[in-house]
């Protein structure tokens, strides 16, 4: 796969850009943040064997997902409307406290199951990966062939979607009827 | 150190990733944050999709990988557009002070 040094680089990279999206001030900082944390996400798929994911991942989010992020913001002027440490005062305090218990606990379950060993990996063949054809054309063959359904019922969805967004976004002009 | 990755690391990478975005979802109260948190969240779990993917062989993880990405894009469709009425009316996006609905 990947050796240990660059991967831990990298995962450095990615958990240091979400926590500046966690604790960032201001939120198109947030939104930079997150491009860094898709993009070093988009390089363990180039390490992975996913050629394809990691030009979907690039184009997809960190550009067309992002782009209606800072789309906006800037629309709204949310950019600094409260920031993280005058959001969590108070009364909320408490919550806080228990938010970051359990992701603390989530991680330690993890990291305890880790160190008891981790995935039992008896019976797995870890060598076929390195070579399996994950070519565009290749993961066509796979969507088209076995998720036929799947694949019709996100046209639906992205249907109602769309449907979805354009009665959000419309707005009633002056004299005009309320149908 | 191990000589090799396997996947284990990236089960521990992905955890992580994923409590970041839990906590941004629970700590934050401006909604953009929230959805950016929620995008992290996926995010993770795609990549233990690939990763997984790698570790068995199998193509399957990459095709799901693909519902996934489409979830989320409509996702953050429907949602911004929901931060933007929302916006129009109330001239917040702070989660608390959307409480009309409360009893």
């Amino acid at each position: 796969m990947i050796h240990p040094i660059p991967f831990l680089l990298l995962a450095a990279v990615a958990v240091a850009a979400a926590l500046g999206m966690l604790l960032s001030h201001n939120a198109v900082h947030s939104a930079l943040y997150l491009v860094l944390n898709f993009i070093t996400v988009a390089i363990f798929y180039l390490a992975l064997n996913a050629p394809f994911i990691a030009m979907v991942q690039v184009t997809v989010y960190a550009g067309a997902i992002v782009v209606l992020f800072l789309f906006v913001i800037m629309l709204l002027g949310a950019e600094r409307l409260r920031s993280p440490v005058d959001e969590v005062r108070g009364p909320e305090r408490f919550h806080r406290y228990a938010a970051i218990l359990l992701a603390l606990v989530l991680v330690g379950v993890v990291a305890y199951l880790l160190f008891q060993g981790g995935l039992d990996m008896t019976g797995v063949d870890t060598t076929a990966g390195a070579t399996l054809d994950a070519s565009p054309q290749a993961l066509g063959m796979a969507l088209f062939q076995s998720y036929v359904f799947p694949f019709q019922v996100t046209g639906v969805l992205l249907l109602a979607a769309i449907a979805g967004v354009v009665i959000f976004g419309h707005t009633k002009r002056q004299g005009e009827d309320n149908a | 150190m191990p000589s090799a990755v396997n996947i284990n690391w990236y089960i521990a990478l992905s955890s992580i990733l994923f409590a970041i975005g839990a906590l941004g979802v629970l700590l934050r109260r401006n909604a953009i944050i929230l959805f950016m948190s929620v995008e992290l969240m996926l995010n993770s779990a795609n990549l233990l999709f690939v990763a997984f993917a790698r570790h068995l062989g199998n193509l399957d993880g990459q095709v799901l990988v693909f519902f996934v990405i489409t979830v989320a894009a409509a996702e953050v469709a429907v949602g911004l557009a929901l931060i933007v009425a929302i916006f129009r009316t109330k001239k917040s996006i702070n989660i608390d002070e959307i409480n009309l609905l409360k009893g």
